[in-house]
């Protein structure tokens, strides 16, 4: 390598070191997952069986769904918080749809998964093109989408769809007890981590997230970017909609009432930095799976619900706190040793 | 870079290692099905010992959940020396419902004691349960009659429309006036239920005075509730009555009528518990309102079951069985057993409960 005689210990190195913690934030993930699910087949019973997976896969199918482009989102350093408002009115339509008499499930899904790119597009049209906080405008939609899904239903519940339907939603690839639609999940995981990890677009959105203003100065669209990306999040949360009708062989206007927060917690758990460019998409999907276990076998240990909140609650707390905590203490521990050998590399 | 490369491997490793456990238990043995429930004596007619019995409310921290469970269910549980569980979730959603179904199926529960936040919803949940050997008994607030083995009604939904108008009647006076009625959630059955019922009542020549302007909905939510009276009497300045029949409805309107000018002027009656109403029923915001007695349709539900899961009853009509201390019932159509009368407290008897 070539010689380096001075380096300002400047954006580059602290980038570097932040991707460390974020490598280790990782470690630390895998090592939970591993010890939560080995403690919990030995110690509870019915961790280990085939039911108990497929009933966690069905919860988490989707909070997966949306926390896919939520990770994108927050890496640039915006958040959407009114996704669970838009699963719940494409709930809704769809089920005022159904009332109608539209009886084709490929016609109600594109009608849904069109909407919620729809609504999806007004909060991207209202951060990028009036430059308003994503934090302040979905708040906003949080209310609004969730208002117009009692308009469209009211305190009524679309239940008659037919058992293909509701069954077919949930049935298991065949010889095991795994949901099918995890293979769909899967499929998205695999279109998103690309776009992020393996492509210029990817590398964007980083950029952005560590700053907005030299993004845009390599030449990146940050307006256009962010606006498909929270087109993107709201078809994705349109798709959790549909799943969550069908699965729950119930259309109503509270549908996913407060889901967003447990995607959001899933994904700063994940390692995503709330305050944008940094995170990956493979922690984000190994807190999912975990905050899913964690609350399936902790219920199956008769823990009761204030203390499951409590427990996932203080969670989050740590995913937000422990890397920052983590990159002060190195921080502090290069500066103690004044003279630091040049890394070999 | 490579502690960057080696964390995304671990996940992955993580990830596989999950589905793998997932797939290799499937590939085991069929889970031991329930135990039978043909009893080995044929003619007994007592409920099995050692039931594995579960109640599953709408939400724990409810006070009325608190008092059909564990003041009424519990003790009936321990009379026929079962095991006696309450589990649920922290707010009153269909979905997480649906999740503590599945952990009850899981922990082969016996018979599980389920007050309904969505009729659908839990449907299928239930089915699976009940395909793993659980009897279903609900409480308080029904599913499709399909999805479980029986019902314990309350009270029938005439005896309650019935009791709540001729309540905020007696307390508005013989010159009637506008009423409203602040509900629970926009999809309990029951409200819904009650609701319907009171408008045939208030149809009725008798109730021709009286007048429903709004039905609001304070999701049983006390802050809600107590919102939603607010509004109420702002939106109607001539509102001579509220009824509320919900426990956290009936004591937040109760809070705010205590409070404010129109303590006294606006009649408030609805179903409570006396230990939320004592204070506004003494201090006369409150005349009267009724209930009937919670502890007494967890005990129902828990004998319910007991017999249900010991094979003394199928829930079929006219399926005959002994609820201790509450003597004999007898299921009715649906599936349906009947807890009794609707019970009004007033300031002279509510001294005598303490629920």
């Amino acid at each position: 390598m070539a010689e380096r005689a001075t380096r300002a210990p400047g954006r580059g190195e602290r980038a570097t070191r932040l991707r460390a913690v974020a490598g280790s934030w990782d470690a630390v993930l895998l090592v939970a997952l591993v010890l939560v699910v080995g403690v919990g087949a030995l110690a509870i019973e019915g961790v280990a069986s085939p039911r108990f997976w497929r009933f966690v896969t069905l919860e988490v199918i989707p909070i997966a769904l949306i926390a896919l482009p939520m990770t994108l989102v927050i890496v640039t350093g915006e958040i959407d918080l009114s996704v669970a408002s838009v699963l719940g009115l494409t709930c809704t339509v769809m089920g005022q749809l159904w009332l109608w008499g539209v009886t084709s499930l490929p016609v109600l899904v594109a009608v849904a998964l069109l909407l919620g790119a729809l609504l999806g597009a007004v909060n991207g049209l209202f951060v990028t093109a009036f430059g308003l906080p994503s934090l302040a405008v979905t708040i906003g939609t949080l209310a609004l989408y969730r208002g117009l899904a009692y308009v469209v239903l009211g305190d009524r519940a679309v239940a008659d769809y037919p058992p293909e339907w509701t069954m077919g939603a949930i049935a298991p690839i065949p010889g095991l007890t795994i949901p099918w639609m995890i293979i769909v999940v899967a499929v998205l995981a695999v279109v998103f981590g690309l776009v992020l990890h393996a492509t210029p677009i990817g590398r964007g959105l980083y950029a952005m997230g560590n700053n907005a203003e030299a993004a845009r100065f390599t030449g990146i669209d940050v307006a256009r970017t962010k606006f498909w990306l929270f087109v993107a999040t709201g078809a994705m949360s349109a798709l959790a909609g549909v799943f969550w009708t069908l699965r729950y062989a119930s259309a109503r206007a509270d549908n996913g009432n407060g889901l967003e927060l447990a995607v959001v917690a899933a994904v700063l758990l994940g390692g995503v930095s709330i305050f944008g460019g940094r995170g990956r998409l493979a922690g984000v999907l190994a807190a999912v799976v975990l905050l899913g276990i964690l609350r399936n076998a902790l219920q199956l240990a008769y823990v009761p619900a204030n203390t499951l909140t409590i427990i996932t609650g203080s969670l989050l707390i740590v995913s937000v706190v422990g890397p920052n905590v983590a990159a002060m203490l190195r921080e502090r521990w290069r500066r103690r040793r004044p003279v630091t050998p040049l890394p070999q590399e | 870079m490579s502690a960057r490369m080696r964390g995304g491997r671990a996940v992955a490793l993580a990830m596989l290692t999950a589905l793998t456990l997932a797939a290799t238990g499937c590939a085991s043995a069929e889970e031991p099905a329930a135990p039978a429930q043909t009893g080995a004596s044929g003619g007994a007619k007592t409920i099995k010992e050692g039931l594995k019995i579960a109640f599953l409310p709408k939400q724990v921290n409810n006070p009325y959940f608190d008092a059909s469970d564990n003041k009424g269910g519990k003790v009936a549980v321990a009379e026929f020396k079962g095991v006696y569980s309450q589990t649920g979730p922290s707010e009153a959603s269909p979905s997480a419902q649906v999740s503590y179904i599945n952990t009850l199926s899981q922990q082969g529960t016996d018979v599980i004691v389920v007050s309904a936040n969505d009729k659908d919803a839990i449907c299928g949940a239930l089915q699976e349960a009940r395909a793993a050997g659980a009897k279903v008994v609900t409480y308080d607030s029904d599913t499709n009659p399909s999805c479980r083995d029986a019902f314990i009604n309350q009270a029938s939904a005439e005896g309650i429309a019935a009791s709540q108008i001729k309540l905020i009647s007696e307390a508005v006076g013989p010159d009637g006036g506008e009423i409203a009625i602040l509900s629970a959630t926009a999809n309990a059955t029951n409200q819904n239920a009650w609701i319907a019922m009171m408008k045939t009542e208030l149809a009725k020549p008798e109730n021709s005075k009286l007048k429903l302007v709004a039905t609001v909905y304070g999701d049983d939510d006390d802050q809600k509730s107590f919102q939603e009276a607010q509004g109420l009497l702002a939106k109607y300045p001539n509102l001579k009555g509220i009824i509320s029949p919900t426990t956290v409805g009936v004591a937040a309107a109760a809070r705010y009528l205590s409070g404010s000018a129109y303590k006294g002027k606006v009649q408030l009656t609805g179903l409570g518990t006396p230990n939320q109403m004592r204070a506004y029923v003494k201090d006369g915001t409150v005349k009267s309102f009724a209930l009937w007695n919670p502890s007494d349709l967890g005990y129902l539900a828990a004998y319910t079951g007991g017999a249900l899961a010991s094979g003394l009853i199928t829930g079929k009509e006219g399926d005959k069985f002994t609820a201790g201390k509450l003597g004999e019932y007898t299921v009715g159509k649906d599936g349906t057993v009947l807890l009794g009368d609707p019970f009004v407290f007033t300031k002279d008897n509510i001294d005598d409960f303490d629920f």
